[in-house]
């Protein structure tokens, strides 16, 4: 039994495979091509060739994709979308699409519609569905969008009236029909999740290419008994089906991948994680195994959100960041990179820029490129731009923490070696051998998960009968998502009070974690 | 008179929620609120109290009710003109010349803009508390004696009411009942005012003041340390922490949004400690134990790189602070003012003493 991971990154796409004991067999980088599937299917030759495993044992293919978040920045591949808006008449002094970039709005088509529907806070009905007005809706965007966004006032507290729009749709529109719900997608704050829901719409073209693609790629080389995945940015995977009704969920799931590999390789489940590349360094941290999430909305392609996002920050430091010296003799170190052309623009291998490998290797934390080549740099001034990177990855995980204590800091990725041993505010710190590939183990020892958010008001249903609830829900959500239902546990509760309830209403969100069908 | 475009409008969002101290309700969605209403009728009209008659008549508009309801369910977009309308019918007064916010904050510093705008009426520059507070009888008017009804309240549904009470404390009570019952948020015009009541007792220049706060606030090219020392020249205020919230401890007691935060000092202050009580807004703050900063006086939370307004319902664990005291309105400082918004009456056992005079003895202590 094996199973194979691929994380598709900027630069690499890095493939590996692990045996039914997670134990690492053979990994291999390539470069990530234009149109990635290239890149994924010479990634996976190569590593099929060179390991020589038996095709027919592989169980599981996971694929970590960066190709959402590229189509929303990049504005390609995306799909027109029809926004429909149950809340009127209330809402209507903000539209669908107010303070979208107007690039964006056009290629998603701008059309929007704000019908009678929604919830109070508390429950009640504040409007009720009129199905003749949806029915007229569709008739008239027939043809005009590809995709179908619903977002109900207060659907976090009731969503049935969501789902009955989906219904609607897939009546009038076929089955097979792509609508995204805004109850199973983002939290609290209309705006912020009707956005996330849009995108989410928008998003399904491209995660069919990519899923289709993925699964073309290991046919084609002879793995067609193995269950696909893909991996989401909460550190966990979610089949084919599921991705392609939340693909929004893709985004970000390459940080999530490394930090989430980074404890694997170390046993730890508890640990702030750095991932030092090229360029930049991503800072995320694990608990319980798991990556933090994100509590403020989260910008993607200049776009405000509110789903469930990794709580990670990167910072311009990275194995090509170039180091320079002011007028005024102050050191600055990136924030740019000689990026991928390191290994002829760094002075080790010869080119004439200095970066932090060249100082690296001068104080002799590294042994890569031609060490004599940087010779003549001064000790005290390389020790004095080390300072420099210490201080930059210092404040950035000071930002992270949630206390004044020392941390346990575990160090991956290709640029890792520009990291000095010691930094203040760090108790221990380790760093892991194939920590280069974190990201694509961390995308093949995943688990599935489910999540669950709504707002229990206790004096009506009491808080250990909310929980029992929510669980339930997101349980359901996790064996939807392709989890095995007797393996699923309880890893994340998250309580917040609402203000001017009077009796106690509070925002409620759980999550559950299982292993792989 | 000068006319205020969708940049000055994003610069009185920012400004308003710092003058909110905490409460006042989530500023984007107010922002997004009063773009839309100007995007679609065009700028708004901005009038100083000298430029007013004292003999015209003007309506506040407000919103009030759950910051985390609005954000979910916000207004039609109609109530406002609805509510307005209603109310001048009710005092039978066809002419109203214009338009104020009745508290600086997220919300309600938008709310004004958005009526105005399709009213085609002037926002004047001015508001009933140049800051947020969390009752409706925390006004300037009421200190002055004026009255806060005939006031016309409504939801995005069509109910309309119209109060009229025996005292504000009893607007503040009714008011709140029937929000909870209009679904948590709700629309009020109260405080009607004649120009020359509203030169005697408002908080003049607040809607310029806010502006230029966010105008420092998201200036991009300077770093925090500079745009800090701007904002507190501007404001006379003081730095009094720089913290990393470590604890939030809240409660939801009759309808506010009670608690308290623990910060841990960071930088400058790494030893030390404060704690913030709040209720909707920020009230209270102990350095080391010892009260450095109190209601009526504004405690404003920012954060620490971005110096971008914090508010009470998204305060959270990790989160880097900086913590700036501001003096309140000289009418805050009144006995009645005290007695209306001072420490005692929000159930803390000691007398007002002013901020200035904190920060002095404190340094005192210090040396």
């Amino acid at each position: 039994m094996y199973r194979i991971g691929i994380d598709v990154g900027g630069t690499n796409t890095d493939a590996i495979i692990l045996d039914e004991l997670h134990q690492l067999i053979h990994s291999v980088k390539s470069p990530t091509s234009l149109d990635i599937k290239t890149g994924i299917e010479a990634s996976l030759r190569k590593l099929l060739q060179e390991s020589g495993i038996d095709k027919t044992q592989i169980t599981h293919a996971m694929l970590g994709t960066t190709q959402c978040t590229n189509a929303i920045v990049e504005r390609k591949k995306l799909a027109t979308v029809g926004v429909i808006r149950l809340g009127y008449p209330a809402t209507a002094s903000v539209p669908p699409y107010t303070a979208w970039p107007n690039d964006m709005v056009e290629k998603l088509s701008g059309n929007y519609a704000l019908v009678h529907g929604g919830y109070e806070y508390d429950g009640q009905v504040l409007g009720e569905v009129d199905e003749n007005e949806i029915r007229e809706l569709l008739a008239a965007w027939q043809g005009k969008v590809e995709s179908i966004a619903v977002i109900g006032v207060f659907s976090s507290i009731k969503n049935d009236q969501e789902l009955r729009v989906r219904d609607l749709i897939h009546e009038v529109y076929g089955e097979e029909y792509p609508v995204s719900c805004s109850s199973l997608i983002g939290s609290v704050g209309l705006i912020e999740r009707e956005n996330a829901t849009i995108l989410n719409a928008a998003l399904c073209k491209v995660i069919e290419t990519t899923t289709q693609g993925f699964v073309n790629a290991l046919e084609e080389e002879g793995i067609t008994d193995a269950a696909v995945y893909l991996c989401q940015n909460d550190g966990t995977l979610m089949s084919i089906d599921y991705a392609k009704q939340f693909p929004i969920l893709t985004i970000a799931c390459g940080p999530t991948n490394s930090i989430r590999g980074a404890s694997y390789l170390v046993k730890i489940k508890d640990t702030m994680v750095l991932d030092v590349g090229g360029t930049t360094s991503d800072i995320g941290v694990l608990q319980d195994g798991f990556p933090r999430e994100s509590s403020v909305a989260v910008e993607v392609g200049d776009i405000r959100t509110n789903f469930r996002m990794p709580d990670i920050i990167s910072v311009g430091l990275g194995g090509g960041s170039i180091v320079r010296v002011d007028e005024g003799g102050r050191i600055t170190v990136g924030p740019d990179s000689v990026g991928y052309r390191i290994g002829e623009e760094a002075l080790v291998f010869g080119g004439s820029t200095l970066t932090t490998t060249d100082i690296a290797v001068r104080l002799g934390l590294a042994d890569v490129g031609d060490r004599s080549l940087v010779s003549h740099l001064d000790e005290a001034f390389a020790k004095a731009v080390q300072a420099e990177i210490s201080a930059i990855v210092e404040q950035a995980i000071d930002k992270m923490k949630i206390s004044s204590g020392d941390v346990q800091l575990v160090l991956v990725g290709g640029g890792s070696i520009i990291i000095p041993d010691s930094i203040r505010g760090v108790g221990g710190m380790m760093r892991v051998e194939n920590g280069s590939v974190a990201n694509a183990i961390g995308a093949s020892i995943a688990q599935i998960s489910g999540q669950y958010e709504q707002i229990y008001i206790y004096a009506r249903e009491p808080r250990e009968a909310s929980l029992a609830d929510a669980e339930a829900k997101a349980v359901k959500q996790a064996v939807l998502a392709g989890a095995d239902a007797d393996t699923i546990e309880l890893v994340e509760v998250e309580e917040t009070p609402l203000a001017y309830h009077p009796e106690n209403a509070t925002r409620l969100r759980v999550k559950v974690v299982g292993k792989m069908k | 008179m000068r006319y205020l475009d969708k940049a000055s409008i994003e610069h009185i969002a920012i400004g308003a929620a710092f003058l909110g101290t905490g409460g006042g309700g989530d500023p984007y969605i107010g922002k997004l609120m009063a773009i839309s209403a100007v995007e679609k009728n065009g700028p708004v009209k901005l009038y100083s109290v000298d430029e007013i008659g004292d003999e015209d008549f003007f309506i506040p508009a407000a919103m009030m009710g759950a910051p985390s309801v609005s954000s979910e369910k916000f207004p039609n977009g109609s109530e406002f003109v609805k509510v307005f309308q209603k109310l001048a019918r009710y005092l039978g007064e066809d002419n109203i010349a214009g338009t104020y916010p009745m508290e600086a904050g997220g919300v309600n510093s938008m709310i004004p803009i958005v009526v105005a705008a399709q009213l085609g009426l002037p926002l004047i520059d001015c508001d009933g508390m140049g800051r947020a507070f969390p009752e409706l009888q925390m006004v300037t008017f009421h200190l002055d004696g004026i009255s806060a009804t005939p006031m016309a309240i409504t939801d995005e549904k069509g109910n309309i009411g119209i109060f009229e009470t025996i005292d504000n404390k009893w607007t503040e009570r009714l008011a709140r009942a029937a929000t909870v019952e209009m679904g948590a948020s709700a629309l009020v015009s109260l405080y009607p005012t004649t120009g020359a009541q509203m030169k005697r007792s408002g908080v003049h220049h607040v809607v310029t003041l806010s502006e230029q706060i966010g105008e420092i606030i998201s200036s991009n090219h300077r770093d925090a340390k500079e745009k800090l020392q701007e904002l507190l020249t501007l404001v006379s205020g003081y730095e009094l922490f720089q913290g990393k919230i470590v604890d939030v401890i809240r409660e939801t007691k009759g309808g506010f949004n009670l608690g308290k935060m623990n910060l841990e000092g960071i930088e400058a202050h790494t030893d030390g400690n404060m704690k913030v009580h709040f209720q909707n807004e920020n009230l209270v703050a102990e350095r080391n134990g010892q009260v450095v900063g109190m209601t009526p006086d504004l405690l404003c939370l920012v954060d620490y790189e971005t110096l971008t307004p914090v508010t009470t319902e998204s305060l959270k664990y990790g989160k880097r602070v900086r913590v700036i005291g501001l003096p309140a309105h000289a009418k805050w400082r009144t006995d009645k003012g005290i007695q209306t918004a001072g420490p005692r009456y929000f159930g803390y056992d000691y007398d007002y003493v002013p901020i200035e005079e904190l920060v002095k003895k404190a340094v005192a202590d210090h040396v």
